[in-house]
């Protein structure tokens, strides 16, 4: 269906709580009071623990599994391998290629390959370390670049390791300019680290079916991967929102979802499994590192002539989400800047590395540290200062992608750069004074043993580009069920929708949605189960434009039967009716009836599936209009660097950010510090280690996540210039301000230290230039 | 495996009786035995903090401690932060401000604030972030928790 007409009126002016205001979330007071309750926190009595047995190897065969010892512990109900799947042993969310149980190939560390089911959770992990399996252990291929080129290499796929070549070729391939730069960088692999680890709930049901309880980012899509691989029809797989604890694309793929529902309809008891930090590690995807070629030319006036860039993303073992990676990565691989000449190729590919998909900003975080690490060494090469040389060539509405597509509404870029820049700077560190100055200032805090003799400041910007919603002619749509009836005298609105809360704060804009569009005050959501239709996924900054387009859409429908019903019995047209707080109007604003009274003991539902508009795939060419909206956000950093310990510290890190229509502007802003916060991560400290497949860090110990002494405060500018073919105007907001933060936050170490960084996460010893 | 032993423990006011195994943390004995699921675990090796409860008045992470530890003890844990069906200032002050997003690190840094604020009724924005570091949190980028514990804080004071 199309795009319902936007409404002129301003229905929600007399209800407090609607779109554009910050009111309390609903999930809030559970939240702080302790009673929200996650997914790791259901409990059935008689229900039993799941545990399960990984691979330690990164590449091997399977020779035999022998369960013998496992199966005869005290206490254990199940132990199952991949011949107990009863369906397709395949599942992935683009590709079913990864084993639920691996039976033959194991192509990760880490890989499932027996789940138990037990008692008690001790007795479960127990049994699987009884679990005696024979590997034949073979070696690894791990580098992404011979994944790519090196025909000779061991294909870990049918159809090579090669998943997606991408090119993008727009303009003269020949080209020339004046001044050219070139350069390499490699991005490590970051991991969402959200705090609340996998977990969920799995209950047998007495129609033979499966109810599970699951912290995901999209239920339906778990839903259809598990009815492949239980065998049953989707009335027989129903999926349940349990409480989650963060997401950020780690929950886009199953995990230990199949596994609970086989050993729950194995024993016929409900299944509870909950993974520790360290298999959190090895039981959810990653952002794909990268490695990436650029070379931009330019006139000696500072205007890009062409760029040319080779990016290869490392998928790891299983497809996940790579194929659309690739295309965020290609397509928005030159950022947001116009350039006539371009030539990207994009790859992801398979290794035996652990397997990458979806995190926040996915592709597009990757090629930003590329191409604005190149814009920075071309105002170098110019002499030029960074911001005019990123100005000079902003992308602006109107203009033309490197895919063709033009830019359709408002890109602010040059804006969103001029804004940081005029921000406030904080006071200089006052080198002459070191005696008065505060130790636990010096980057490295207390454990920096100098006087911060070696300490120098940088400054540097960024900005980054983003698609919203899903592209390439995906068939991207969220289902709302809107009722409207009376309760205790007040008309009162439920919405219900599939759509994942994960923290962001939906919860709250799609009440927001409904006291704007149907003029009550009181909104009950409904918890999310596969009861209603799609909500898709929570992810691609999509929830708001996409799960928020329905709700509205549904409202709208649901507003338009109240007033036809109030121009029955008032005897009206009701095209001259209209809703306002809970009244109905008539032309001459006087109020003719009250919503309840024409409500009366009714019940209203309108159940709409929402698209926005529809996107197209890429041609041979990389040439196509495959994205629905594109949004940006713009960083300045500020950092001081100890340069003799390679220590950094960020002293402000500032954002300017397009969202179209602030739905929640406390929301927003909360959704820019966390997402600024994970991009000073990736600048400065998280990666997963892998060395030859392995996985070297798999705890908080070691895996570093930013602490509040690290992020520091940040200034904030929110603009809102409308997105005409978005709801509301919105455009989609927890992403871009991830992209921009890690490229800003590099670019003032460089400018500290004149140290020529080209990797993420930057090490101490990248900037003191010992090995 | 091993004999169980009882352990008996204030919780929230409460006097609470169970058996657990010996090595039990105090953080699932809270959780599993006696339904305290506002104890959250995040990383159950000590960083993140999300798990923080209050043990005689000192904040302690109880996925580092065992049960039996607890022995005759007084604990707070976020349930018993609420007075009277009357949220803390705390807890209004994270809901207000946007101090949570998925509120899973929200008990421990609750803890951690409340132990802050006992210690330093008026803090500033820094001592604030001292206080709160040894807790984790991956939504917010922890600039409205600060503002939470700011304004609960001035609330505070101006109440006693
Ligand atoms: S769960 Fe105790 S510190 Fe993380
Ligand atoms: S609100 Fe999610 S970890 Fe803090």
């Amino acid at each position: 269906m199309s795009t319902p007409t936007r409404t002129e009126q301003n229905l929600g002016a007399d209800i407090a709580g609607g779109v554009g205001e910050s009111p309390l979330r609903p999930d809030g007071t559970l939240k702080v009071t302790g009673e929200f309750a996650y997914s790791s926190d259901l409990w059935l009595t008689g229900m039993l623990w799941g545990a399960t047995l990984r691979s330690p190897h990164p590449s091997a065969r399977i020779r035999s599994i022998d369960i013998t010892e496992a199966v005869r512990t005290d206490g254990v109900y199940a132990v199952l391998t991949h011949d107990d799947v009863p369906g397709d042993n395949l599942y992935g969310l683009e590709h079913a290629d990864q084993p639920v149980l691996a039976g033959d190939v194991i192509r990760y560390q880490g890989e499932a390959v027996a789940i138990v089911a037990a008692d008690h959770p001790e007795t479960a992990r127990r049994a699987v370390n009884k679990i005696v399996v024979d590997y034949e252990v073979h070696e690894p291929l791990t580098d992404p670049e011979q994944a790519v080129f090196d025909s000779t290499a061991p294909a870990l796929h049918e159809g090579g390791n090669v998943l997606r070549h991408l090119p993008i070729r727009r303009g003269d391939p020949d080209a020339t300019a004046d001044v050219v730069v070139h350069g390499e960088y490699e991005v490590g692999m970051q991991d969402q680290a959200f705090l609340g680890p996998e977990s969920g709930l799995a209950v047998p049901a007495d129609d033979g079916g499966i109810d599970l309880y699951i912290a995901t980012q999209w239920l339906h899509v778990d839903q259809k991967q598990l009815c492949r691989v239980l065998g049953m029809p989707a009335n027989k797989v129903r999926l349940s929102l349990a409480g989650v604890g963060g997401a950020f694309g780690a929950r886009e793929d199953l995990s230990m979802q199949a596994h609970a529902c086989l050993l729950a309809l194995q024993t016929g008891r409900p299944v509870k499994m909950m993974y520790s930090r360290e298999e959190s590690f090895f039981g959810h995807v990653h952002r794909h590192p990268a490695k990436m070629r650029y070379e931009h030319g330019a006139t000696r006036d500072g205007k890009l002539v062409y760029v040319k860039a080779q990016i290869i993303l490392d998928g790891g073992a299983y497809a996940s989400s790579t194929p659309a990676v690739v295309a965020n990565a290609a397509t928005l691989g030159v950022g947001p800047y116009k350039v006539r000449n371009v030539s990207v190729d994009c790859y992801g590919v398979y290794t035996n590395n652990p397997p990458c998909g979806a995190m926040r900003g996915f592709g597009a975080v990757q090629a930003a540290f590329g191409y604005e690490s190149q814009m920075d060494k071309l105002a170098d090469a110019l002499d030029m200062d960074p911001v005019e040389v990123r100005t000079r060539n902003a992308l602006h509405e109107g203009a033309t992608m490197p895919t063709g597509q033009v830019v359709d509404s408002a890109a602010p870029v040059e804006e969103l750069l001029e804004r940081v820049k005029a921000m406030p700077l904080p006071p200089e560190p006052n080198a002459s004074d070191l005696d008065g100055y505060d130790l636990r200032l010096l980057p490295g805090g207390v454990s920096n043993t100098t006087h911060g003799e070696g300490v120098r400041r940088g400054v540097g910007y960024a900005i980054g580009i983003k698609n919203v919603c899903f592209s390439e002619g995906f068939d991207d749509y969220s289902t709302a069920r809107v009722t409207l009836k009376v309760n205790g005298g007040d008309a009162v609105a439920t919405v219900y929708t599939a759509a994942a809360e994960v923290g962001q704060g939906l919860v709250t804009v799609q009440q927001q949605i409904a006291r704007t569009e149907l003029g009550v005050e009181q909104v009950v959501i409904q918890p999310a189960d596969t009861g209603v239709g799609s909500g898709g996924s929570t992810s691609a900054s999509r929830q708001t434009y996409v799960t928020g387009g329905a709700v509205k859409a549904a409202c709208e429908q649901v507003r338009a039967r109240v007033l036809r019903q109030a121009a029955k019995h008032l005897d009206l047209p009701a095209s001259q009716l209209r809703l306002h707080a809970g009244k109905i109007v008539s032309a001459d604003e006087a109020v003719v009836a009250a919503v309840v009274d024409v409500l009366g003991g009714e019940t209203i539902t309108e159940t709409v599936t929402w698209r926005h508009r529809p996107t197209h795939p890429l041609d041979e060419n990389g040439q196509g209009n495959a994205h629905v909206q594109y949004a940006f956000a713009a960083h300045r950093a500020i950092v001081d660097v100890d340069v003799e310990l390679g220590l950094v510290r960020v002293v402000q890190l500032d954002c300017a950010q397009d969202v179209g229509k602030a739905m929640n502007p406390d929301a927003v802003v909360g959704q820019i510090h966390g997402g600024s916060a994970q991009g000073l991560g990736l600048a400065v400290m998280e990666e997963i280690q892998v060395s030859g497949g392995m996985v070297r860090n798999p705890s908080f110990t070691d895996y570093l996540i930013p602490t509040i002494l690290d992020m520091p405060p940040m200034q904030v500018d929110v603009l809102e210039l409308a997105d005409p073919n978005a709801p509301y105007g919105l455009r989609g907001v927890g992403e871009p301000p991830t992209i921009s933060s890690t490229p800003a936050i590099v670019a003032a170490i460089r400018h500290a230290t004149g140290a020529d960084l080209t990797r993420v996460p930057v090490q101490p010893h990248h900037i003191t230039g010992t090995p | 495996m091993t004999g169980k032993v009882t352990v008996t423990l204030k919780v929230n006011g409460r006097t609470f009786s169970a058996d657990c195994e010996p090595r039990k943390t105090l953080a699932d004995f809270l959780r599993q035995d006696l339904g305290f699921t506002g104890v959250h675990l995040g990383c159950e090796h000590g960083v993140c903090g999300a798990c923080t409860i209050s043990v005689d008045g000192s904040t302690a992470r109880s996925c580092c401690m065992l049960a039996v530890q607890a022995e005759g003890t007084e604990v707070t844990t976020v349930e018993g932060l609420a007075s009277d069906g009357n949220l803390h200032p705390l807890q209004e002050a994270f809901w207000k401000h946007h101090g949570l997003q998925c509120g899973f690190c929200t008990p421990g840094m609750l803890a951690a604030a409340s132990e802050l604020l006992e210690d330093n009724p008026d803090p500033t924005a820094d001592e604030i972030r001292e206080g709160i570091s040894g807790n984790l949190c991956r939504c917010t980028g922890y600039q409205f928790i600060v503002d939470s514990v700011q304004d609960a804080a001035q609330h505070l004071r101006s109440t006693t």
